[in-house]
């Protein structure tokens, strides 16, 4: 790698790392300290700085000369959706005698993992698993169709304050506020989709961003509707036919609901963008006058997707109320919504199988990880950069279906 | 014949710049119609006007149905509406969806005549399935007519510039329009790739299809139309047979300019 890199390229980076270990200055090498008044000038700092930038830039620039001359090799051989160069998970998916047994491991693995860890783990596992479910209706949006909806966490909060409240107001149980609750942020999502679904990209993303924080301001704010910021709390736990059960057994129970939820959801999920609608939705995302002018109703189609996302969302908040047995608007801020969307664009954007990927390293890593909870956004921050300039398709991009014709016999 | 499309006094102007002036126009079935004039007469404006991507300030579009006689008044109806209605169009600078395989494009031409929506595709019923095959059976034929049969699983983003330009006819084809509206189908494509897209358009219009095309191909434009309609400057000045609008002092005047002395 090294000899591919020039002199100029060596004094382009000396200039990167000149000019970083200028701009961290400030943070990394001044100290204050109020108490004492004195200023401590830490120079090592800024030789780390220096030395750590030149390095990773000349690194990222070896990398790319690389990729080129890889490219480069590539290029002669043609790129098909059927038999593209693909990656290896995308291999093993292909091949059934490869992914049978992975896939019975896998689901054994979900079905014993209560009963091999602690209540605790579980409790994460059961965390992870909703933002996966959140993160496959947050795909039918922005991965799928193409918009941008930074404001996703507002169904979130409809539907684990519909149960909330209508638990507080009426005594409506677990199952009963499921369903409810999902249609309620669907209804929502129609709601905010129609005056909003005009705008295109960046300011589609703008007003469900503010979309978004209104839904949490009035939460905060309307204290005789919501109870303000101190929530709601005592919201019983999933029932089971009446039967009573302990903090453990009703994780559990917990568990293997999400487990049951996520599976349905796949289930939908794929059929969803394997149908007329998804292939309109794909098609929307790369091209809407050619989408109208081919006869597909815009707004209609757009709905839909806002709709069936939002769904997901208000599923998700009911049981994220019943885990919780408390809710108050803490819960859904911005940063939550940038999470969701971080799950779909680091697993790969309309990918199924990337998004359960990015859901469960975005949630479980930080978890186990706690001991660097400092550096957490940081590494957060870092990883999305990396993916977007090394990975922009995602972790796992989704596959294209090959179609099959009657009596062709392909 | 009787016409199938009428447009009457249709104008459309951009702040001061009438693009089309008081356009008047038919076209009828199974007829083969070139729409020609020199760059920036309002040709592209017409058919986005047509197709309700753009709102004419004034004038009237009326669509006849051949089969049923059913006139229908375009004027604010939305583009995908107007191609339910039976018209449609391919566009000058290529807009096909290019991360998508060529056989999806033809498929999502078939979207206005198919129906099934959330619950079909979740439960996948019979009436899916049956919908489903139907829409990959008719796009592969429309495809094997358009002579991409072979590159079916090729993301259209790869094709040639030639085989885009078919593609998109393809789609077209797909909404099943009794009239179809193509920008200039030839632009770009070499000597070999016209003799061929001539010869399908042909083939189109024996399928009892209309084609109201705009051209700058002269040679093509002459050798396939029945009708040649010339506008200038959002008018038009001119319509007839080739062999008329050849010889036409008007025509000549607007693409070679006057003559001077």
């Amino acid at each position: 790698m090294i000899p591919l890199i020039s002199l100029k390229e060596m004094k382009r980076s000396l200039l990167i790392a000149l000019w970083f270990a200028f701009l961290t200055f400030p943070i990394m090498v001044i100290r204050v300290n109020p108490i004492e008044r004195t200023v401590s000038w830490r120079w090592t700092n800024l030789l780390y700085v220096a030395l750590g930038s030149f390095v990773i830039s000349l690194l990222v620039k070896a990398w790319a000369i690389g990729k080129e001359r890889r490219a480069g090799a590539a290029a002669a051989r043609q790129q098909t959706p059927g038999s593209a160069a693909i990656s290896i998970i995308q291999a093993i998916l292909n091949r059934p005698a490869y992914w049978y047994p992975l896939a019975v491991l896998v689901s054994g693995l979900a079905l014993a993992f209560p009963h091999l860890f602690s209540t605790y783990q579980t409790n994460i596992m059961i965390t992870a698993l909703m933002y996966v479910v959140l993160g496959l209706g947050l795909n039918i949006v922005v991965g799928v169709a193409g918009l941008l909806d930074l404001g996703y966490v507002a169904f979130y909060a409809v539907g684990a304050y519909s149960y909330a409240l209508l638990n507080l107001h009426f005594g409506l149980g677990f199952w009963a506020a499921l369903p409810i609750g999902g249609l309620l942020a669907a209804l929502f999502g129609v709601v905010l989709g129609f005056p909003v679904l005009r705008l295109r990209g960046d300011y589609l993303a703008i007003v469900t961003l503010g979309f978004g924080e209104i839904i949490r301001l009035i939460l905060e704010n309307w204290s005789d509707f919501s109870k303000g910021p101190s929530g709601i709390s005592n919201i019983p736990r999933p029932g089971f036919f009446g039967v009573e059960m302990a903090l453990d057994q009703a994780m559990i129970y917990m568990y293997y609901l999400m487990i049951g939820l996520l599976v349905v959801t796949i289930f939908v999920v794929n059929r969803l963008q394997d149908s007329r609608l998804g292939r309109a939705w794909l098609a929307l995302r790369e091209d809407e006058i050619a989408c109208q002018a081919m006869g597909i109703d815009k707004t209609r189609t757009k709905l839909i997707a806002f709709a069936l996302g939002a769904f997901w969302a208000g599923l998700i908040g009911v049981i994220f109320g019943a885990k919780t047995t408390f809710v108050n608007p803490a819960s859904f801020t911005f940063m939550e919504s940038a999470i969701i969307l971080s799950i779909v664009v680091l697993g790969g954007m309309g990918s199924i199988i990337g998004v359960v990927f990015g859901a469960l390293i975005l949630i479980l890593l930080p978890e186990y990880l706690r001991a660097l909870s400092e550096y957490r956004m940081l590494a957060f921050g870092a990883i999305l950069i990396g993916m977007m300039i090394f990975k922009p398709e995602g972790l796992i991009a989704g596959v294209r279906r090959v179609y099959r014709f009657q009596g062709r016999g392909r | 014949m009787k016409p199938i499309l009428n447009v009457s006094d249709l104008s459309m102007d951009f702040g001061g710049i009438k693009a089309l002036d008081r356009l008047d126009l038919d076209v009828c079935a199974q007829e083969i119609v070139a729409l020609i004039g020199p760059n920036g007469a309002g040709k592209t404006t017409f058919f986005n006007c047509l197709t309700g991507i753009y709102l004419p300030n004034s004038g009237d579009i009326q669509l006849t149905c051949p089969q049923t006689g059913k006139k229908t008044r375009l004027n604010g109806l939305k583009p995908n509406k107007i191609t339910e209605k039976g018209m449609a169009r391919t566009f000058q600078n290529i807009r096909l969806f290019p991360q998508m395989s060529v056989l999806e494009n033809v498929m999502i031409g078939r979207h206005c005549r198919t129906h099934s929506l959330v619950l079909g595709a979740i439960l996948r019923n019979r009436r899916t399935r049956v919908e489903e095959q139907e829409t990959v059976d008719k796009s592969y034929a429309i495809l094997e007519k358009v002579g991409l049969a072979a590159q079916v699983d090729e993301f259209a983003g790869n094709l040639s510039y030639g085989a885009q330009r078919r593609l998109e006819i393809g789609r077209a084809l797909a909404t099943e329009p009794f009239l179809l509206l193509l920008d200039e189908p030839a632009a770009g494509m070499n000597p070999q790739e016209t003799t061929e897209l001539v010869a399908l358009i042909r083939r189109i219009r024996d399928e009892n299809q209309a084609i109201l095309l705009i051209e700058h191909d002269m040679k093509l434009v002459m050798t396939l139309s029945d009708r040649i309609i010339v506008m200038d400057y959002g008018q038009k000045i001119a319509q007839g047979t080739p062999a008329e609008i050849r010889g036409n002092p008007a025509v000549i005047k607007a693409y070679l300019g006057e003559e001077v002395g």
